[in-house]
């Protein structure tokens, strides 16, 4: 019998513990697949973050570090500069990364740090039960803030892509999406490229991959894919931020 | 060999990269600034990583992903930085990561003041960070010193699989001292493996994880214990201290660091009036040497025990419970930067021995 | 059994740490045990700075110096500060170039430099605490001059090897304003 689909060696067969119709798991499968196409698995150096993800180093097939909070890009950078020759990355939520992590991440994309970040944004801190994130909407409901957020009290939703892609030391920085099977696709081959570019040298490299959170949102999982693309796309633009290979060409 | 005159802070860098440490990640902070300083010129000279960092919680979570991919590590601060970077320590505590952390403490609380203090006491012998967990915490008194146990740090740092704190005061850290380089310096690639670091799997091997996440509470507790066993096994093996004087002493003095040698000043102090005093100097103030301690307290010629404390008294704690009430325990020492003369210890033992 | 404990202190730029640790190396390379402690922070930057220097040929238990035996005073607020402090029999040393009053206790040896304007002649103000230094020297007997000169060597090489002759220069004019 001809095998036309199996899963990638990149995952191990721990079982996901990421609620139905959570993103985390194809975002999971696409950067496994691609440290096994890359065939890095055997120098690839995770760092899990603290949040939904925090489990992701019992998910991915390779070496991994599970950091504190908001850490992970420190840690990152730790491995690294020991390991120059590896492949070093950070899989973080948005509360790791644009809350209590941003010093982290800003720092290490200033110094151009060989790494690649997949930075998970849902607009919501899944883990703690559906807290305000910094990337949390307008209006959005959130357990801290019951009657939406109010950009008076609170501000507007931060773009880590935006601001990052304005660091001299990012290479690659994109923000892409999981909701339909172009759009999947898409976002591998940014992931991909991330870390073809770590691994060249170049860079900081950064994939932002909008995500869903069904159960902190309160919607089922198809229309968490709507809500997406209706509420978080007008804010949280797709698109290649910056793309130092195409800036020298 | 021939002697050295060196400033303890860069004694404190030198003999790292002599022990191997290739890697440094920390933010400055007086007085210890010499120590990234040294290390920015030197580092790289030796083949190894320095790193400015955006701040110390940065800093120590460098510390724990280089020493977690097996790199001898290193970072320095003093007081408000260390506090910045308990976070860090208690993760590579959880996680049993090797480390070397270097306090040059100075005045607090808070902003306090950047002269020589002892305030860090409690944070360093009781954790400092959250859970249960112990730091080796070496605590020398003149440079020759601090550079013979830099080696030893990282040693049992490697050994134990947990991080070991160097705890000195701002004038350790400032004053210069003859040094004798007495070990060879030792290479990296001479030092044990590591099979548990996360150097990739190479394909051979079932990825290694570095984690201090134990979800389940057993899982939890059981790890727990597993810490708690290993830090007695530390306790029984790692307790070092020395003593002057002590035979036949009438007030015994309990020093670390640099009060130790004021109180030897006033133990001579003392002996001009005719009475014998002896100074007892914990060298690891985790693990406390308790034992010892008590043995010299209770002799028979000794009538009274005296803490010398750049604090407010904080190891007068470890003291008592080591003296088990045997003899009276009394304190003297100042903070916040203010050094305590000889004369004001003398006289704190006389007072101590009714005189 | 020797235990000098001596006290250096005037402006920063005024070379008083160098003194100190000039005075500590070739104290050590004569065989001789040696602490240097200096003062630090903001007062380092351009205020008032001091080291303390102990040298002996026994043990050291102290770095810190309470009661100097020897003070070199390089500005007044330095000779105010610690003139009290030095020990009856003592020895201050005095840059006369910027202290212009006398040292008032009768219990201490008071010994007077015009250390800048000597540099001065020379040619080069930067001297001056070499100027001190070869005072002190001469003064107290406790370092050899040939160790400071081989120090110097050792110190200026190549294109800097000119400055040597200078140095020793100054350090034999501080030892002449003694005994005189």
């Amino acid at each position: 019998m001809a095998i036309v689909y199996q899963k990638t060696k990149g995952l191990t067969d721990a079982e996901l513990h990421y609620c139905p119709g959570c993103t985390h798991g194809i975002v999971h499968k696409l950067v496994g697949e691609t440290l096994e196409e890359l065939d890095v698995l055997g120098k690839a150096v995770g760092v899990a973050p603290v949040g939904c993800a925090v489990f992701a180093y019992d998910y991915f097939n390779c070496d991994m570090q599970e950091a504190a909070h908001g850490r992970a890009p420190a840690v990152a950078t730790g491995i690294k500069r020991v390991l120059p020759q590896h492949v070093v990355f950070t899989y973080q939520g948005d509360g790791d990364l644009a809350a209590i992590g941003i010093a982290e991440a800003v720092h290490s994309a200033m110094r151009g740090e060989k790494i690649t970040v997949i930075f998970v944004n849902n607009a919501i801190y899944g883990m703690t039960g559906g807290q305000m994130a910094p990337t949390t909407l307008v209006g959005q409901k959130a357990t801290t803030a019951p009657l939406g957020r109010d950009p008076g009290h609170y501000g507007s939703p931060i773009r880590m892509s935006e601001m990052l892609a304005t660091i001299d030391g990012a290479a690659y920085i994109e923000r892409v999406m999981v909701t339909t099977p172009a759009s999947v696709m898409k976002a591998k081959r940014s992931i991909k490229k991330a870390f073809e570019l770590q691994i060249a040298g170049l860079g900081f490299t950064m994939i932002e991959v909008l995500s869903t959170c069904p159960t902190n949102w309160g919607l089922t999982p198809v229309e968490s894919l709507e809500w997406v693309k209706e509420n978080m796309l007008p804010v949280f633009p797709l698109g290649v931020y910056r793309d130092v290979t195409k800036e020298e060409a | 060999m021939s002697k050295e005159l060196w400033k303890g802070n860069e004694a404190i860098a030198e003999a790292a990269i002599r022990a191997g440490c290739r890697c440094y990640f920390g933010y400055p902070i007086t007085p210890q600034s010499e120590i990234p300083e040294y290390m920015s010129l030197h580092m790289p000279k030796a083949g190894g990583v320095f790193l400015q960092s955006e701040s110390e919680v940065a800093a120590i979570n460098m510390v724990y992903g280089a020493t977690g991919a097996g790199a001898r590590v290193m970072t320095s601060s003093s007081s408000p930085g260390v506090s910045l970077k308990q976070e860090g320590i208690s993760y590579m505590c959880g996680a049993e990561l090797p480390g070397v952390i270097v306090n040059v403490m100075r005045g607090g609380p808070g902003l306090g003041t950047i002269q020589p203090a002892q305030g860090d006491y409690f944070q360093a012998t009781r954790g400092g960070g959250h859970g249960d967990y112990r730091l080796i915490v070496f605590a020398p008194a003149n440079i020759q010193e601090v550079v013979d146990l830099m080696q030893e740090a990282f040693d049992l740092a490697d050994k134990y699989r947990m991080p070991v704190m160097m705890l000195l005061d701002g004038m350790i850290g400032q004053m210069m001292e003859p040094v004798e380089w007495k070990r060879p310096a030792i290479a990296p690639e001479d030092l044990p493996e590591k099979p548990w670091a996360t150097t990739g799997t190479k394909n051979k091997r079932l990825p290694n994880i570095i984690n201090s996440l134990f979800i389940d509470p057993d899982a939890c507790n059981q790890h727990n214990i597993r810490l708690e066993e290993k830090y007695a096994r530390v306790t029984e093996s790692e307790q070092r201290y020395e003593t002057n004087d002590t035979e036949d002493a009438e007030v015994i003095f309990v020093a670390f660091g640099t009060p130790a040698r004021l109180a030897r000043a006033a133990v001579r102090l003392l002996a001009e009036d005719g009475i014998k005093a002896g100074v007892f100097r914990p060298i690891t103030v985790w693990p406390y040497p308790y034992d010892a301690l008590y043995k010299i307290a209770a002799q028979d010629s000794v009538k009274a025990v005296v803490t010398v404390e750049m604090n407010t008294g904080q190891m007068i704690d470890d003291v008592r419970i080591a003296v088990k009430g045997a003899r009276p325990v009394s304190f003297v020492g100042s903070a916040g930067g203010i050094i305590p003369t000889p004369y004001e210890v003398a006289e704190a033992a006389k007072k101590a021995l009714g005189r | 059994m020797s235990y000098n404990e001596i006290v250096i202190a005037g402006f920063g730029g005024q070379g008083v740490m160098s003194i100190g640790t000039t005075m500590a190396e070739a104290a050590m390379s004569e065989g001789l045990n040696v602490s240097w402690l200096p003062s630090y922070g903001p007062e380092m930057r351009g205020g008032t700075a001091n080291c303390n220097v102990v040298i002996s040929d026994g043990e050291i238990i102290s770095p810190i110096v309470l009661e100097p035996s020897e003070l070199i005073a390089m500005n007044l607020p330095s000779l105010d500060k610690f003139e009290s402090a030095v020990k009856p029999g003592g020895l201050i040393l005095v840059n006369e170039s910027i202290i212009e009053r006398k040292v008032e206790r009768n219990d201490v040896r008071a010994v007077y430099v015009p250390s800048q304007e000597i540099a001065a002649e020379l040619g080069n103000l930067r001297v001056a605490n070499m100027v001190m230094l070869g005072a002190f020297i001469e003064a107290t007997k406790l370092l050899k001059f040939e160790t400071v000169v081989d120090m110097l060597r050792n110190i200026f090489t190549g294109k800097k090897a000119n400055l040597v002759e200078i140095n020793e220069v100054a350090l034999q004019r501080g030892a002449d304003c003694v005994n005189v």
